[in-house]
């Protein structure tokens, strides 16, 4: 007899999702290729990037909305590349523009462009102004619990510790402080950067995270559809192995095949 | 001709645009602008000195000298 699990939908802001796999649209080799290996993870919410148009150049060239629908997918604009709450919360709301007052964003706020890591002092002044002026704000950070749930108390609607650094491939460093992060969140938590491969998306789901963000494991892997299809079956799995409750663990043997009726007993 | 040269400089008005300058005759509407780079349609954004510019305004909001436009658009990114 199987037992049903039951799970729950990721909910963030009030929005539903089905899948826990939120994917990043940078770094394939054209729209076809992010279309397929978002189509294989089965992602619910994509994200993407705002720049500048290029000017004077054919204007006729794709364009990444028309490959990836927003009437299909949640978009989920980030503010990376910017180093200021200024710059973070003027590329939120010129993302909010461009999807027609669509308000959930990906905050990001580095701090320099070798460690990509989050300055978490301008992190949390956006987050505060863009929660003040109708955002739902999921927010990348790093791994500090503190910090976690200072982000919390500001409104972010979820909060989303690196792994590791953006784009390095290395899992999850710190599971201990994950594990805190978790232990006192009342928002949803997703590990956003520093996934590598499968087994890294497994283990943070396992945990009991809420979702894992990722693209460079996807996008960098030599067969990025593959990879997508590999990471959407990871989570799943670590979802459902978190849910089951794993086994304690424990120091001594305990064989599995009784030792009553051994032929040599 | 010099004389016309300058007088026309003078006519002219000149914005950054995305970061670059960029020179214009009269002072066009944001709409203009966009019509002008080929990009009606497009899904676009734009600000102009650090302030959104809805849609819905680009016809009404003519640009001035020495403002700061910005369009954007979403491109691939994590």
């Amino acid at each position: 007899m199987t037992q049903s699990i039951q799970d729950a939908p990721l909910i963030v802001a009030g929005r539903r999702f089905a899948s826990r796999l939120l994917v990043g649209t940078g770094k394939y080799r054209d729209f076809e290729e992010t279309a397929a290996a978002i189509e294989a993870s089965a992602a619910d919410v994509v994200t993407f990037a705002v720049r500048r148009t290029n000017l004077g150049q054919n204007p006729d060239e794709p364009n990444l909305l028309d490959a990836i629908s927003p009437s299909r997918y949640t978009l989920l604009p980030n503010t990376a590349g910017c180093y200021t709450a200024k710059d973070a919360v003027r590329t939120c709301k010129l993302a909010r523009e461009l999807l027609d007052g669509h308000n959930l964003v990906k905050l990001e706020v580095l701090g320099d462009d070798k460690t990509l890591y989050p300055n978490v002092v301008e992190t949390l002044a956006a987050a505060e102004t863009l929660v003040n002026d109708g955002f739902d704000v999921m927010v990348y950070t790093s791994d500090d619990p503190i910090v976690a749930k200072e982000l919390e108390r500001r409104g972010c609607c979820a909060v989303m510790p690196l792994g590791s650094l953006i784009g390095s491939g290395n899992g999850l460093l710190n599971p201990a402080t994950l594990a805190l992060i978790l232990e006192h969140a009342e928002v949803p938590v997703l590990v956003d950067a520093g996934i590598g491969t499968a087994s890294d998306a497994a283990l943070a789901m396992e945990m009991g995270c809420d979702g894992v963000l990722m693209n460079s494991a996807i996008a960098h892997a030599r067969h990025p559809v593959m990879m997508a299809h590999a990471m959407r079956k990871a989570v799943e799995a670590g979802r459902e192995a978190f849910l089951a409750e794993r086994m304690p663990r424990r120091q001594s043997a305990s064989p599995s095949s009784p030792f009553a009726g051994r032929i040599n007993g | 001709m010099r004389l016309l040269e300058i007088c026309f400089r003078e006519a002219a008005m000149q914005i950054q645009l995305n970061g670059e300058p960029s020179h214009f005759d009269g002072e066009p509407t944001l709409a203009q602008l966009v019509d002008s780079l080929g990009l009606s349609g497009r899904r676009i954004a734009i600000e102009v000195n650090e302030e959104i510019v809805p849609r819905s305004l680009h016809a009404k909001t003519r640009l001035q000298d020495g403002d700061s436009v910005e369009i954007v658009h979403a491109i691939g990114g994590g």
